[in-house]
């Protein structure tokens, strides 16, 4: 098991590092000046701050200082919030997209994975045909489709939690935002589920079970959910790395000070150091995730055990 | 687990149906003005800056030797100074600085601390994007260039504490106006040089000064906390001149980039005042809530920028016609609602009110295709219309049709992010493009200087030496209305030469609740945070 953890953060060491360098070459090789605003500055003023920044140095140098300083835990300073450290900016809008992301995934594994266990047990009746098909239309319908729906309806018009804004404090305020990640999520995980169900419902010991007379639901808890939940545990660790590296969509709709919006903006202005810094942290969450969902598949699955 | 869940989302809808007082209700008890503001300033140090995201936040952190009036663009109140003079030719100015005057920390303001901010905005090193709105000082644009390095050369002098005399290049009689800007505020150099490095660098681009707890400001309001795209609070300074008049205990900025969200959030109660209201959901809004709905005039415009440098738009006639074809009623009747359709480039502001040369003229706009050799715009070239990724699609795809229609003219739409859209103009890398000007001051230099040969915003190709010397000639005239008639005959030449094609000066669709008070439309825009109330 040791040798499998340091095999695997030897790899993630390697992709962190092509991550970051082709993000920063991709970056370079976008049109637009990230010093450039608006309106156009006097072309002695445009070279001295392009000096400042190091930007009369060629890609090379420039992407060997940054990762010089990266590796020393300094990401830098933002182009865009001018003389603002890429850490403060992440420091302040990770922890809101953490928060939405863990209440959005509560949410999607609350409503997905019972939905799609109740799926697989009533096969083919009405229970299936109306939650797999809620569950399409979930999949179908994109959040900037149901966010200011659920906005409109649950928010303005039934006043049943705020449309709008964000406050750690205020657990109203998390509903609707929460819900409308989380509802996208259950409806994968739901299909996910029952698929995963129906192939373990489908084993010989299911059906030697039911010959000994085990009660439906005790088959489906005890004997077949671990197999069963196999697929949605390994779409939970990389969407979770997702849902908490922020949605611009669900941050757009409901005002929340969340990543997503720095990334698109952060992109949209060529401002490299927060690019670099979001996309690293992106980056790490997947791989961590990745890993864990591997360690969890390990654990559930006695085959991978074993070979582990 | 279904229990758990159940129980949860029971939890969370118990909670969300607690939610009864709205942030307005409260801010109205509380006295804090919630305004909607676009975006996160790029910075609040007034040095680093030039949009009007920033300057809506730094106008209520720093005050100049002018205030703005609540009720007109016209008015000139004191705010730093208390009176001013100037020469007969208006190029030497004498402003006299209140003696109550301090810093939010309680440290003087003097007439030091302006000469500073001058020096410092003007310091090669610093590299300031707007330095040039102090270039109407005296040697102000050699000593930005590293040409002179003696500050004492820039007409810019602390007489004493409460005395600063100004020297301009040339007559500018609007100059009370122009210190209104930010980069004509005052910055606390006991604190700037305290941040900067070794304690006394007045050039160091990056200190933390202007962060919220650093930040001494001597406008009516402290800056309390920044959170990057959640909000900007400001709290009443105490130290402010005119606190006894200061209504407000605050003003909060929040950065709505999404304007359906905002005009969602502002609808329950969340916003006093939107920052913009998206077009489409003008009449929807007018006619559910007439109450909140403002439209206002704004010192902007629209238009359509021609690359006179590339073959056939580098024919006036062609120009002219594409401008002739456009409907500009319909497309601010149906598309920019809250604009007015434009036949020229500057608004009207004061007693400048340019001609408006171009107007809609289907037959006039083939008659001149014809003549420049394209009839019913056969043999024309298909071009490619430039637009921002955030610009309005439905006024593009308008103009495409209405080009079509009148002219036989196929046009492409070509849209680019933000970045790419201001680079291709710069380099003149493409045809037309959909284009705005915002001005800084009311004087019309502010829309016309950039179309100059060597103007950084011009990115037309095009550029004639009697526009130039009209200008010139403008910029040593004492007179103001000679001056003001020298810049409407420069005017009517480069409407007359169509390199831009005006199309609306832009309104501002805005929402504002009606507690707010003394709120008035204002061309610039600048509302007086500190003059305004919450009356519920």
């Amino acid at each position: 098991m040791l040798k499998v953890i340091l095999s695997r953060l030897f790899q993630s060491i390697l992709v962190m590092f092509v991550l970051y360098t082709i993000t920063f070459f991709l970056v370079k090789a976008l049109p637009g000046n990230p010093l450039q605003g608006d309106k156009a500055m006097p072309p002695h003023i445009m070279a001295k701050r392009e000096a400042y920044y190091g930007f009369d140095q060629s890609p090379l140098e420039q992407y060997t200082r940054q990762l010089s300083k990266f590796l020393q835990g300094d990401p830098g300073f933002s182009f865009r919030l001018e003389g603002r450290p890429v850490a403060e900016i992440i420091g302040q809008a990770f922890p809101v997209s953490l928060q939405l992301g863990v209440i959005a995934m509560t949410i999607a594994v609350s409503i997905g994975i019972p939905a799609g266990c109740i799926a697989a047990a009533r096969k083919n009746g009405l229970l299936d045909t109306l939650s797999m098909s809620i569950a399409m239309i979930g999949i179908c319908l994109p959040s900037f489709v149901t966010g200011p729906i659920l906005a409109e309806w649950l928010g303005r018009a039934l006043k049943l939690a705020p449309a709008y804004g964000w406050d750690p404090a205020k657990p109203a305020t998390w509903f609707l935002p929460a819900l409308t990640l989380g509802l996208a999520y259950a409806a994968y995980l739901s299909r996910l589920t029952r698929a995963g169900m129906l192939e373990t419902l489908s084993q010989d010991f299911v059906r030697t079970a039911r010959a000994k007379g085990v009660p439906g639901w005790r088959i489906l808890v005890r004997h077949c959910l671990r197999g069963g939940l196999i697929p949605a545990v390994a779409y939970i660790g990389p969407a979770f790395a997702g849902i908490v590296s922020g949605s611009l969509v669900i941050e757009s709709v409901f005002q929340i000070p969340g990543l997503g919006r720095h990334f698109i903006k952060s992109i949209e202005t060529r401002d490299t150091p927060v690019i670099l810094g979001v996309t690293m942290l992106y980056g790490a969450l997947v791989i961590t995730a990745n890993f864990l969902t591997d360690l969890a598949g390990i654990w559930l699955n006695p085959r991978l055990r074993k070979a582990a | 687990m279904i229990r758990r869940a159940l129980s949860l989302l029971c939890l969370l809808l118990c909670l969300a149906g607690c939610q009864r007082e709205t942030q307005v209700e409260k801010a109205n008890r509380d006295k804090i003005l919630i305004v909607g503001n676009s975006t996160d300033p790029k910075s609040l140090d007034p040095h680093l800056v030039t949009g009007v995201i920033e300057s809506n936040i730094i106008r209520a952190l720093l005050e100049g030797l002018v205030a703005d009036d609540p009720k007109t663009d016209n008015a000139y109140p004191p705010g730093a100074a208390t009176s001013w003079e100037h020469n007969p030719e208006f190029t030497e100015w004498t402003f006299h600085l209140r003696h109550d005057g301090q810093w939010s920390d309680g440290t003087p303001l003097t007439a030091h601390d302006f000469v500073f901010a001058y020096h410092r905005l003007l310091h090669p090193d610093l590299a300031g994007p707007y330095a040039e709105m102090l270039y109407f000082l005296k040697n102000a644009e050699a000593f930005n260039r590293g040409e002179i390095t003696d500050f004492d050369q820039v007409g810019a002098k602390a007489i004493d504490d409460h005395t600063l005399h100004i020297s301009l290049k040339e007559p500018v009689p609007f100059l009370p106006d122009i210190t209104r800007h930010y980069t004509w505020f005052p910055i606390p150099r006991h604190v700037v040089l305290r941040f900067s490095k070794n304690g006394n660098t007045i050039s160091d681009r990056f200190t933390p000064w202007s962060d919220a707890g650093n930040l001494v400001g001597n406008g009516p309001f402290i800056l309390k906390e920044w959170r990057f795209n959640d909000k900007i609070e400001t709290a009443k300074n105490p130290r402010y001149w005119n606190a006894a008049n200061v209504k407000l205990n605050g003003v909060r900025f929040v950065p709505v980039e999404n304007f359906y969200t905002e005009t969602r959030g502002f609808l329950a109660g969340q916003l006093h005042a939107t920052y913009q209201l998206p077009p489409p959901l003008v009449d929807k809004l007018k006619a559910e809530h007439p109450e909140f709905v403002r439209q206002e005039p704004y010192i902007a415009t629209d238009f359509i920028r021609i690359n006179t440098t590339r073959p056939v738009l580098d024919q006036p006639k062609v120009r002219m016609a594409l401008s002739k074809a456009i409907d500009r009623k319909l497309l601010c009747d149906h598309i920019l609602q809250g604009n007015t359709p434009c036949g020229t480039i500057t608004p009207d502001m004061g007693d400048y009110q340019p001609d408006h040369i171009v107007s809609y003229d289907p037959q006039g706009a083939k008659d001149l295709l014809a003549e420049a050799g394209f009839p019913d715009g056969k043999g024309f070239p298909r071009f490619k219309i430039l637009m921002s990724s955030s610009g309005s699609r439905g006024t593009v795809e308008a103009l495409q049709a209405m080009w079509k229609q009148t002219l036989g003219v196929m046009i492409d739409v070509q849209p680019m992010d933000w970045g790419s859209y201001i680079s291709s103009q710069q380099k003149l890398d493409f045809d037309i493009s959909l284009a705005a000007w915002t001005g800084d001051y009311l004087d019309p230099s502010t829309f016309l200087l950039m179309w100059t040969k060597d103007n950084g915003n011009n990115n037309t190709g095009w550029h004639s030496e009697e526009y130039e010397n009209l200008l010139a000639e403008a910029a040593h005239q004492s007179n103001p209305a000679q001056r003001l008639a020298l810049f409407k005959q420069a005017e009517r030449l480069f409407m007359e030469a169509q390199p831009v094609l005006p199309i609306s000066f832009r309104g501002r669709n805005y929402l504002l609740r009606p507690e707010v008070k003394n709120w008035h439309p204002l061309l610039l825009d600048n509302h007086p945070w500190g003059a305004l109330s919450l009356e519920p």
